[in-house]
């Protein structure tokens, strides 16, 4: 562990905490999905720099495995927004609540 | 708990890699406060595309190359690229009135939340220090310089993890199935029409195809 490990973890604790709030305040569909990638960025960076702090390859290939799981969370988000877009063209986050869930 | 082990004490770091990371790091602070902040969803893309380019430079900094290929491929070449398209055929790049809270109180509450998080991970580094990573080191595989980053991944993407490598694969299909399935225009939103009777076979006739694609058309 060295002293730029720490500024490593910081900057993703702080990337996370932006995703965090975007994902909070903003109401567009497409930007949370950007929002949520920009939080599984900071996490992927925890991981290298812990698998490096470790001295531990497997770090990197959990990285690599959330790199799938995005690529896949994606497609199936912008389905579903496109979906939700043709039936209700004006909708947002906000009208999550018509759904009576 | 295992003993803690305090891990790396010899390594150095150089100024190149200071240098990178301050610059990088504060490209992806940039980026990523874009994300937020733009009223207009392409330049939260465009932002986007900023903030993924520079992780993947941190990644370069932390001797992850076959991560930081994947980074810009996967990220700002697949990901980003098929948010833009959807925001372009959609016509949904209107701007957004960032001001305006249906919810009373929320944006002061998001904002607070952040901000609670950001103190806690700052707290975290800064009040534990360099003991905030215990543990066995090099349990998995430890890290070789003698040998190219992607043949490490590879050699264990398919011998420690090779049971995640194929369910990996099984997610991605289904991904893209569902993906099909989901976007797929449908048919018109009617009740599906109750048999005379059991003999009745479903409805198979082309005039239906010709119908959605008039309706296609008329879209």
């Amino acid at each position: 562990m060295r002293q730029i490990d720490l500024g490593y973890l910081m900057l993703s604790g702080l990337v996370f905490a932006i995703g965090a709030v975007g994902v909070l305040i903003r109401r567009n569909p497409l930007v949370l999905v950007m929002c949520v990638e920009l939080m599984l960025n900071a996490v992927n960076l925890t991981f290298v720099t812990f698998g490096r702090a470790m001295n531990d390859m497997a770090g990197q290939v959990i990285v690599f495995f959330v790199l799938v799981i995005a690529a896949a969370e994606v497609v199936v988000g912008l389905g579903i927004i496109v979906a939700m877009k043709r039936r209700q063209p004006a909708a947002t986050a906000d009208d999550v609540s018509v759904l009576r869930g | 708990m295992p003993e803690a082990v305090l891990l790396g004490g010899e390594q150095t770091t150089t100024a190149v890699e200071w240098v990178v990371f301050i610059i990088a790091a504060t490209t992806t602070l940039l980026g990523s406060f874009g994300v937020i902040m733009a009223r207009n969803p392409v330049h939260a893309a465009l932002s986007l595309v900023g903030s993924l380019f520079s992780v993947a430079v941190l990644f370069l900094n932390q001797g992850a190359e076959f991560l930081a290929a994947v980074q810009v491929i996967v990220y700002t070449g697949a990901i980003v690229i098929l948010i833009l398209f959807v925001l372009m055929l959609l016509g949904i790049d209107t701007e957004e009135d960032l001001e305006d809270e249906p919810l009373r109180g929320q944006m002061p509450v998001a904002v607070g939340i952040g901000v609670l998080l950001t103190a806690s991970v700052f707290a975290l580094t800064q009040l534990v220090g360099f003991d905030v990573v215990t543990g066995t080191p090099e349990v998995t595989a430890a890290i070789r310089d003698d040998m190219p980053n992607i043949n490490q991944i590879g050699r264990l993407l398919f011998t420690d993890f090779v049971v995640a490598t194929q369910l990996a694969g099984v997610m991605l299909t289904v991904a893209v199935v569902g993906a099909v399935v989901m976007a797929r225009r449908p048919r018109e939103y009617q009740p599906i029409p109750e048999p005379e009777s059991m003999d009745a076979p479903l409805s198979l006739d082309p005039t239906d195809q010709g119908a959605d694609n008039g309706a296609e058309v008329a879209d």
